[in-house]
């Protein structure tokens, strides 16, 4: 079936099967591989993407879902070679080890951030709860959204809409 | 994992909805929010052939007050129902659920429906939509007919839905702001319950109590109930508790310790609603 989807900003327009998740629609279709595919079964959160303004498991969506949305991957966050203020404070605060939970970690803090602009720490864990980390690197990630939330509301924002991202 | 080939028909009002499950029958399966079907379709437990997605159905997207209820849309999403204004005034028990399912990416997915529908028995809105004495609204071929939800749940994933019909609403009665308890138990923040216990008092006086987790389904914790419509005491009602149920051993608890669960949790929730204790929250949470 055909499925057409703005992503990052472009419209993009594909056939697909309908048992085709957003994850692989993403990755194999579209070639962003930022979003990376952990347990595949709705627990880690390495997937999360934002779909019209909420951040979402893509494995547990299907592309033919996003018909009609705005998806916003990780690769859809900075703008003219700038980080988005979520990316640059984990760089800034090393919020990652071995990073594979990195890119579904920052857009899910990039959705606390939308719902709670100036989280506490226990916010910030609880609005992390749907992400894991194998490596327990939880302190400095914690760390990152904290430091991200002194950027104020951009860093609850993602650039290709230009629309607040919802809780 | 990917599900096994399906067919995916979408539909905008519940009336195609209705003609799309009389047309592919017994192997069509509602999709909502998805977050318990495709789980249950990837691991083949559920196999449907065709998919009739419902999750732009607008006319299924509401919470409103409807007289002495609140009706919600089956397709209302756990955040929108965390959020709505509405739900938090006339009946805070559920917004408070709703924000402890899963995590936030399951609840901008999840809906209000699908969870009923499903029939999990440890699932934390179902067991609030119990204690509150709920109405299940279903559509079928035949029109509309309300269910009340002690009558929904029949067993392991099995409600009292006749084929061709599908959740459109759920009608539950205005508590109004005081007198409600969820205590949940989990290993982690975003696990399912091991045990859950909802306690709520009802506009007719009497108090509702409901246990997830205690059997195959979810479950009314009727000696609760009837002891404290006698006078007896939070603690006398609330040993009472595990009576009439039947958990499960698995690997995070056996019968005993749910059993103790059972009790403890509701005492606690029953306390909560009587405003004799705070809310358990994440830090909180011992037994």
């Amino acid at each position: 079936m055909q499925v057409s989807m703005t992503v990052n900003g472009q419209q993009r327009t594909d056939e697909v099967e309908p048992r085709m998740l957003l994850a692989h629609h993403l990755r194999d279709n579209l070639g962003l591989t930022a979003t990376n595919i952990g347990c595949d079964s709705t627990s880690c959160g390495a997937c999360t993407v934002i779909v019209d303004g909420l951040t979402v498991k893509s494995c547990t969506v299907l592309a033919l879902q996003a018909e009609g949305s705005e998806v916003t991957t990780l690769e859809g966050l900075s703008t003219d070679g700038e980080l988005h203020p979520v990316q640059a404070a984990f760089r800034s605060e090393h919020g990652l080890q071995c990073g594979f939970c990195t890119s579904g970690m920052v857009m899910a803090a990039v959705g606390v951030l939308a719902d709670n602009p100036n989280p506490t720490d226990r916010e910030v864990r609880e609005g992390l709860e749907g992400n894991l980390c194998r490596c327990t690197g939880y302190h400095n990630i914690v760390q990152a959204v904290l430091k991200a939330a002194e950027s104020g509301p951009a860093a609850g924002q993602v650039p290709s809409s230009k629309q607040e991202v919802s809780a | 994992m990917i599900p096994s080939q399906f067919d995916y028909v979408r539909v905008s009002t519940v009336d195609e909805a209705v003609a799309a499950l009389a047309e592919h029958g017994e192997d069509a399966k509602i999709l909502a929010g998805g977050h318990s079907l495709l789980p249950i379709m990837k691991l083949r437990l559920a196999v449907p052939t065709v998919l009739i997605d419902i999750s732009g159905v607008e006319e299924l997207n509401y919470v409103r007050v409807d007289g002495d209820h609140v009706a919600i849309g089956a397709a209302t999403r756990h955040h929108d129902l965390e959020k709505s204004e509405v739900a938090q005034a006339e009946v805070p028990l559920l917004p408070h659920v709703a924000a402890r399912v899963g995590d936030p990416q399951v609840r901008h997915r999840g809906t209000l429906g699908g969870t009923v529908a499903h029939c999990d028995p440890a699932s934390d809105l179902p067991t609030a939509l119990l204690a509150l004495g709920a109405t299940v609204v279903v559509a079928g071929p035949g029109g509309r007919r309300e269910i009340p939800i002690t009558e929904f749940f029949l067993g392991f994933f099995e409600t009292a839905m006749e084929e061709g019909e599908l959740i459109v609403e759920l009608r539950v009665p205005r508590t109004g702001a005081g007198g409600w308890g969820y205590e949940k138990f989990t290993r982690r923040e975003n696990d399912w319950p091991i045990v859950a216990a909802a306690a709520v008092h009802l506009p007719d006086g009497s108090v509702g109590v409901a246990l997830a987790n205690m059997g195959g389904v979810v479950l009314k914790a009727a000696a609760v109930e009837a002891a404290l419509a006698e006078g007896k005491s939070i603690e006398e009602a609330a040993e009472l508790a595990a009576e009439g149920t039947s958990p499960s051993s698995d690997m995070h608890a056996d019968v005993e310790y749910r059993s103790h669960l059972a009790r403890l949790l509701t005492k606690r929730a029953l306390k909560v609603a009587a405003g004799e204790t705070e809310a358990s929250t994440a830090e909180s949470t011992a037994a």
